[in-house]
């Protein structure tokens, strides 16, 4: 008997193969970038564009390459690894697991499938009709609406890579603990007539489609959220990053103590409130943010500002306006705005 | 005629598969009538979490995400 040839090997096998084989090349190649971003972005701004050592626009310039190929390199790489591990979760899981759930347990599980489960806030409505239609409490849902898009892979990626991973893990604490007694609160509060009457006329919820997907599948379905997110995300970083290393160069230290320091006790509530509008941007905003950390603003303040940004967006209150009444949605963001605060506050006191 | 159904109320992926599956069908020169479902009560009525959805003769055949061509071309096939 002919021993079995690459060739020799049945397609489908074949094209799982190769997709292994390119991933290993990938891990490869991305370790060995990344082992070399301080070198690299040295060379390009005092070799390749003959900057002079030392000066302000040398060493602006070689800040800002070596953030930008930092940032961009883990965010292609963790967000692969994330979403690969979320091909595992979906919606319909989720809301199986949430199911019958009492509040407490089911706010804490919620909160954290919402880290884990695939979600964009533009489902974010069928989502919430299907999860209160098969009897997941009004509380529960909002946990994981509320972390979902807070503890989101850009935002959480981008503060490790730029103030590492302690404060990645106080945004992932804080946003779960948010998330949690917003949604028991939102629960203990008997808010279900301010549901749109329309959500509770629909027909009982069914499963959602089932798919089979091999391990080749899911890794194609990561590169494909690779390209996607990084590929929306990347001139924000860019900018973001150009203008941090604008005032890491420009900017007198301390010049930022007396607005955004901890002694400046109305600027917190000021973050949240600027954060709104700037929805969708924490890719451009975590960079300055950044920045402005080094130059006295305290860390509450910057931590409050980053989750107003990300979870207290005007888009996603107009989507989910088509099914809570004006009313909840006035205590969904009451309810948060006044949890980050507290939450930037508690940050200031403690740091 | 075939019926393709758009389960989605406007957001940008809705759109995108929208313009995907026109593409394939003019492509490949299939009899199908395309139609846009974009009302919460209605979209609601499919087994959907996440938009957008597609459906093919009743059939729904991906949510949540954008298949590639050939998926679609060939549930389009049948």
């Amino acid at each position: 008997m002919d021993r079995p040839t690459f060739l020799s090997l049945s397609p489908n096998l074949r094209s799982d193969l190769r997709t292994y084989i390119t991933v290993g090349l990938m891990a490869c190649l991305w370790l060995l970038a990344y082992s070399i971003i301080q070198p690299l972005a040295d060379w390009l701004a005092y070799g390749v564009l003959g900057l002079p050592h030392g000066s302000r626009l040398g060493e602006a310039v070689a800040f800002f390459l070596y953030d930008v190929t930092k940032i961009l390199l883990l965010l292609s790489g963790m967000i692969f690894l994330i979403s690969l591990l979320r091909t595992f979760f979906s919606p319909d899981r989720t809301r199986a697991l949430l199911g019958g759930k009492r509040q407490g347990i089911g706010n804490i599980l919620a909160a954290m499938l919402g880290i884990v489960t695939p979600f964009c806030s533009c489902s974010a409505v069928p989502l919430f009709i299907g999860f209160v239609e098969s009897g997941v409490p009004l509380g529960v849902t909002f946990s994981f609406l509320i972390a979902a898009p807070t503890i989101n892979e850009v935002a959480v990626v981008m503060l490790f890579g730029l103030f590492g991973w302690q404060v990645a893990g106080l945004y992932i604490t804080s946003g779960l603990i948010i998330a949690i007694l917003a949604g028991i609160t939102i629960g203990a509060l008997h808010l279900e007539r301010y549901v749109e009457d329309f959500v509770w006329q629909l027909p009982g919820a069914q499963g959602e489609l089932k798919e089979t997907l091999s391990l080749a599948d899911r890794i194609a379905r990561a590169w494909d959220a690779v390209k996607e997110i990084v590929g929306k995300v990347w001139p924000y970083v860019v900018v973001g990053i150009a203008v941090g290393a604008g005032i890491h160069g420009y900017v007198p230290e301390s010049a930022l103590a007396g607005i955004m320091g901890r002694n400046a006790w109305w600027s917190v509530p000021a973050a949240v409130i600027l954060g709104v509008p700037l929805y969708s941007n924490a890719a451009g905003v975590i960079p300055i943010v950044h920045a402005l950390t080094e130059k006295g603003a305290a860390l509450g303040t910057v931590l409050a500002f980053m989750m107003s940004v990300v979870g207290l967006s005007l888009p996603e209150m107009i989507i989910l306006r088509r099914v809570l009444k004006p009313q909840l949605i006035a205590v969904f963001v009451g309810v948060i705005a006044f949890a980050i605060i507290l939450t930037g506050y508690l940050f200031n006191l403690v740091i | 005629m075939m019926n393709i159904k758009i389960l989605g109320s406007g957001c940008a992926n809705c759109k995108r598969l929208e313009a995907t599956v026109r593409r394939i069908v003019a492509a490949g020169a299939i009899d199908a009538e395309i139609e846009k479902v974009t009302e919460y009560s209605e979209i609601m009525k499919w087994p959907i979490l996440s938009t957008p959805g597609l459906a093919i003769n009743e059939k729904l055949v991906s949510t949540g995400r954008i298949p590639k061509d050939a998926e679609i071309a060939g549930w389009l096939k049948g």
